[in-house]
């Protein structure tokens, strides 16, 4: 760890007083969100502004599920978000497999056409798309949130990376005492590939919980909506009171608050080797 | 897979045939989902942006020509979505990219708690952007939000934030800065990690004080790290979208605030019946700006790796 400032106690004096600082205003909409939510409809229209709220009453929670299906929301991005993740690992591992270690031919040019088309944005593709899940009769059923998003080039990119780095002769010990490649890579490659898996099971998962563009486009009935989108629809159609808008965001958010809580590890070093999807 | 026991001639090439297409088990799944909504949807936006007066249920179209490009192209929605996102990511990337080199300077001190400071700063990072998004929208209240009563604090007249088109952008602007920092510190964070302590021993040996060694140590041998995450932000900030629906509920007062992305939701679900040759006709457009700006991403990359 290298100490710029060691030599400085005003230094360090500085830098704590720099990142608290950051660190508050980086925190500010988090915490105004979460005290948004318990306060009354006189506080959070106060000004100057109510800091702490006069009753911790879960008053606005109970109204916000009551005014809008939020509970069905939660149980149907629980559902995309399992489903889509467990696929799309299934099919990463194997993909992943499949380049890194086995022979075929066109192996390396197809793998250049797939980096190739990571970098086209969701944005553009969501066009045509759209368009197949209605001609497939699965427009406005869960099926369409979870079938788009059953295979993924970036992930299969990540994990790629790590399979190279187990070395061959491990694979080719193992073929010769007899292991098939199936058995191969379940019994060995995907225990070391562990640390690897985590990090992009988590990725994924969030990436799943906050889409946006995708459900509201695919689902139009209420019973289908996912968190994000159904508490859009909350706000534009009924014109809902700010601090319901808070508790509703509020049971958003906490999950991959304390997701990130316990696996802000893996999270920071996934995202520093492969960028954020997007 | 079973491994089925040979004893005849015609059992072993079997399976020698077996083994030799093993490779399509673990090939397919993968490449079936990455065929129908990744390989195909490309083709066909280029394709359908070339056909004219296509008809979005029937699938008909009058023929091939440039019709959906000169339409896009003349289309003052499309140069206000353009104008916007430009000028977004050029407010947007420069004050982002500072406040970052700066806080991942710090955050790469030795220092207690870094655990809850890295908590604290990358937490937009993983939460829900029209959740968050709300938080601010209610930040930004004219009358009664956090903002403007930091700013009367200062002696600074209440600006509305939300319901005029001059303070719509700012408001974008500001939330934009802080959902990118997470991202940018980590990638700027992971460049100091890799930069040799020896420089910055050698540099106390000579006396320099601490900042001039941020700038003439940690920001030069920075700089790659620093271009790449410009890059990958500008790309990033090109696609903003999502941002509008909780701030504004849509693109802005006077709908002034139309990005490109925007344009292209308008265009094939907001209008009635879709106009999808338009739709595609801008998707393509933002591609071959995203593509530039990926082969210079791809160049530094390779370049870092050297």
């Amino acid at each position: 760890m290298k100490n710029i400032f060691k030599h400085l106690t005003i230094g360090r004096v500085l830098t704590y007083f720099f990142l608290i600082i950051g660190a508050l205003i980086m925190v500010f909409p988090f915490y105004w969100m979460i005290t948004g939510a318990f306060k009354t409809s006189l506080e959070i229209q106060m000004f100057p502004p109510q800091w702490i709220p006069s009753s911790f009453s879960f008053d606005n929670f109970k109204e916000a599920l009551e005014k809008a299906p939020f509970a069905t929301y939660f149980i149907n991005s629980v559902i995309a978000m399992v489903s889509s993740v467990t696929l799309c690992t299934i099919t990463t591992i194997l993909g992943a497999f499949a380049f890194s270690k086995l022979n075929f031919p066109g192996r390396h040019i197809i793998f250049g056409l797939l980096l190739g088309l990571m970098m086209v944005p969701f944005e553009m593709i969501v066009i045509t798309n759209y368009r197949t899940i209605i001609d497939w009769g699965i427009y406005n059923t869960l099926l369409a949130l979870i079938i788009p998003f059953t295979s993924s080039i970036f992930y299969m990119y990540i994990l790629k990376g790590f399979f190279d780095s187990i070395p061959d002769s491990l694979y080719q010990a193992a073929r010769v005492d007899g292991c098939s490649n199936w058995k191969y890579l379940w019994r060995v490659m995907v225990p070391i590939a562990k640390p690897s898996l985590v990090t992009i099971i988590l990725l994924n998962a969030i990436a799943s919980w906050n889409s946006f563009l995708w459900p509201m486009l695919a689902v139009v009935d209420r019973e289908l909506r996912t968190l994000p989108f159904g508490l859009y629809a909350f706000v534009s159609e009924g014109g809902a009171k700010t601090e319901l808008m808070m508790a509703a965001s509020t049971i958003i958010v906490i999950p991959m608050i304390i997701l990130f809580i316990f696996a802000r590890k893996q999270i920071v070093n996934g995202v520093a080797r492969g960028g954020i999807k997007g | 897979m079973k491994q089925v026991p040979s004893k005849s001639v015609s059992r072993f090439s079997l399976e020698k045939l077996k083994n030799k297409s093993e490779w399509l088990i673990y090939l397919v799944p993968f490449a079936v989902g990455v065929i129908i909504f990744t390989l195909y949807p490309i083709i066909n936006v280029f394709l359908t942006s070339f056909k004219e007066n296509f008809n979005y249920m029937t699938k008909e179209f009058s023929g091939w020509g440039l019709g959906n490009y000169t339409y896009v192209l003349q289309d003052p929605y499309f140069h206000q979505a353009l104008k916007n996102t430009f000028f977004y990511v050029f407010i947007v990337i420069p004050i982002s990219t500072c406040l970052a080199v700066l806080i991942a300077t710090l955050l790469n001190q030795k220092i207690k708690f870094s655990g809850l400071f890295q908590t604290a700063y990358f937490l937009p990072m993983v939460t829900s952007t029209i959740a968050v998004g709300l938080a601010w929208r209610f930040m930004f209240n004219y009358k009664s939000g956090v903002f403007n009563y930091f700013l009367g604090l200062f002696g600074i007249d209440a600006i509305n934030w939300l319901q005029v088109t001059t303070g719509n952008f700012p408001a974008l602007c500001i939330y934009g800065i802080w959902a990118i920092l997470p991202f940018t510190i980590i990638l700027l964070l992971s460049g100091l990690q890799n930069i040799d302590p020896m420089y910055y021993t050698a540099a106390k040996v000579d006396g320099a004080g601490p900042i001039r060694i941020f700038f003439k140590i940690t920001v030069p041998l920075l700089m790659p790290t620093i271009f790449l995450v410009m890059i990958v932000n500008t790309i990033s900030c090109f696609k903003v979208f999502n941002e509008l629906f909780p701030l504004f509920s849509g693109p802005g007062v006077a709908n002034n605030l139309y990005t490109a992305v925007y344009y292209i939701y308008y265009q094939f679900r907001i209008q009635i019946p879709s106009r999808y040759g338009y739709a595609t006709a801008a998707a393509v457009i933002l591609f071959g700006i995203i593509f530039v700006f990926t082969m210079l991403q791809r160049i530094i990359e390779k370049k870092l790796k050297n």
